[in-house]
């Protein structure tokens, strides 16, 4: 179902129109009301009346997350504080957190970005939402439930967490849309399992999931442990929060961005040059119609590519791609670039293996090591140990044709390897306490 | 004339072998045989106990990874040659051994290897020929 068909299948020229207009809008008002951005813009010798097309979007300056950082609380905000009501912000796992603030119309235009995420995904009315995304500071929770809401249908707001009840109020509330990590919501399938209960018998249809990067593989896992379709959903709190981007559920086949509020473009992370359409490289999103923070050219580090053709949904605005990572969780191991998604797909290209893994990065003498550990489970193990190191070899077999990269591979005892309600933790990079 | 093994899983690390002892011992099990078979980061542990499917649902419950394999306790005379000649029987025969483990029977006053054979239907239908003397599993189990 389309949630609003005027904005999300207008032709691409009405499109473009529209998002220039609203670009000149942003960019004036920025320039006028946040001294980062008049000093930022005046140190690249660009301002914003020389933006008189789409195509000069490219002359303005990127914004960093350690601008943010920099300008730490309210810095970027283009309003006094008096007309924001609502803060967010990020973990801060590795410094101060980045803080973002909404206006009144700020959550309108989020609300209504989750209504169509949701509908995109074949939510309705009628449906029971189980929120599983986290309330709080981080803007899963309050962002998918204010859509929710907006749409009419009835909403559980879970949070993260307490994984026992979940189950219990997934199955007695007849919960039929879960939104929750990826990782989450195979946790939540293995707890009900330990159970004895079998997720598929419940009343679950769809699942929402996003806020980590996850493969196909997982998808299909998903899918066919929960008995649901997986849809995969974008957003990051700097542009907005969840409904950044969404994938419709008649093509499962990247995700729309909204481009009535969000111009999005594609660049080399190295150079820092726009790729064409259809190329790998880092999304970098202009916010167009954002009051409280708008930001122009924001890095997002995520790594994707553009799908301007057509989708069969009838929605015009462009997809991404599934991302495949972040340029800054990217991993560099011996000079080869290696995403943990890529690890993940090897694995679940191996008959039997759980999705339960992490990567362990080191360094012995100035040779990096990675070491792949997976759990074993009953599909996997077998009593002889000849079949066992035949899993390992395969395993290892598998990343270096895949990666070029040789690992060890470590078969771990089931339920040993830290599970997470947020988002997972693939990777432990020792690498980088050596550094500091 | 099989008989139900238990393997389990375990990790390299201290007191995971122990954790399976006090598990069994917690629920009254006796273990009737056992083989630890180790390489650098994990270990498999096979067993043969006198309550084989309760053992398996308790350990499985404590978070191991447990299967179960039929494998062929055989009965061998407790003097020099005594495995020599079955071994020889099995090589004639052209059955393959996967893994083999041993233990005395004092009170009878013999030697019984427990065998994992590659084909056990092919074992089992070639042993008694050869006049080799099959252990029923009863044995293992507590009067």
């Amino acid at each position: 179902m389309i949630w609003n068909d005027d904005f999300e299948t207008l032709p691409r020229e009405a499109i473009e129109a529209l998002q220039l207009k609203r670009l000149q809008q942003t960019v004036a008002r920025v320039q006028a009301t946040v001294p980062f951005y008049r000093e930022h813009f005046a140190r690249a010798g660009v301002s914003a009346d020389q933006i008189g097309s789409l195509q000069d979007l490219r002359r303005l300056p990127f914004t960093l997350k350690q601008d943010l950082r920099d300008n730490y609380p309210y810095g970027l905000f283009a309003v006094p504080l008096e007309q924001i009501v609502r803060i967010h912000a990020s973990s801060g796992t590795t410094g101060k957190p980045t803080v973002v603030g909404y206006t009144r119309r700020d959550i309108e235009t989020w609300s209504e970005l989750m209504a169509r995420s949701f509908a995109a995904a074949g939510a309705d009315k009628g449906d029971v939402i189980h929120n599983a995304y986290g309330y709080g500071l981080f803007t899963g929770g309050l962002g998918a439930h204010y859509g929710a809401e907006r749409i009419g249908a009835s909403v559980i707001p879970m949070s993260g967490g307490n994984t026992k009840k979940q189950i219990m109020i997934m199955q007695d509330f007849g919960s039929t849309v879960l939104t929750c990590t990826p990782s989450y919501c195979l946790f939540l399938a293995e707890a009900a399992a330990e159970e004895g209960l079998d997720i598929r018998n419940f009343k679950l249809r769809v699942g929402i999931h996003g806020a980590e990067p996850w493969s196909e593989k997982m998808r299909e896992e998903i899918e066919q442990k929960l008995g649901i379709k997986a849809i995969d959903i974008y957003g990051l709190s700097e542009i907005l929060g969840p409904g950044v981007g969404i994938e419709c559920i008649e093509a499962q086949n990247g995700l729309h961005i909204w481009e009535d509020h969000f111009i999005p473009e594609i660049i080399n992370p190295e150079s820092g040059e726009v790729l064409p359409h259809g190329e790998h490289g880092e999304l970098v999103i202009t916010t167009i119609t954002k009051e409280g923070i708008p930001l122009i050219r924001y890095r997002t580090r995520d790594i994707t590519r553009l799908l301007p053709e057509p989708c069969i949904c009838g929605r015009t605005h462009m997809r991404l791609k599934r991302m495949s990572g972040r340029s800054d969780d990217m991993l560099i191991i011996r000079g080869v670039n290696v995403f943990p998604s890529q690890i993940e797909s090897v694995l679940f290209n191996i008959e039997g293996i759980d999705p339960h893994y992490q990567l362990v990065v080191d360094r012995e003498g100035n040779l990096d090591t990675l070491e792949v550990q997976v759990e074993v489970n009953e599909k996997t193990f077998s009593d002889e140990v000849k079949e066992m190191q035949n899993l390992s070899r395969r395993i290892r077999k598998d990343i270096k044709d895949l990666l070029g990269v040789t690992c060890s591979v470590r078969l771990v005892e089931p339920k040993t390897l830290a599970r997470s309600e947020g988002k997972a933790v693939r990777v432990i990079d020792k690498r980088k306490s050596l550094d500091s | 004339m099989k008989v139900q093994q238990i393997s389990v899983f375990i990790e390299n690390k201290t007191g995971r072998l122990a954790e399976v002892t006090r598990v069994l011992g917690g629920a009254d099990i006796s273990i009737r045989a056992l083989s630890l078979a180790d390489t650098s980061d994990f270990g498999i542990l096979r067993l043969i106990v006198d309550q084989t499917d309760k053992a398996q649902a308790i350990l499985r419950q404590d978070g191991f990874t447990v299967s179960k394999t039929e494998v062929v306790a055989i009965e061998v005379p407790d003097r020099p040659k005594g495995l020599n000649e079955i071994l020889e029987i099995l090589e004639q025969a052209g059955i393959n051994v996967e893994y083999m483990y041993a233990f005395v029977d004092r009170r009878g006053g013999r030697a019984i290897i427990i065998f994992r054979f590659e084909d056990i239907e092919k074992a089992l239908a070639t042993l008694p020929k050869s006049g080799v003397q099959l252990i029923k599993s009863e044995i293992f189990q507590t009067p």
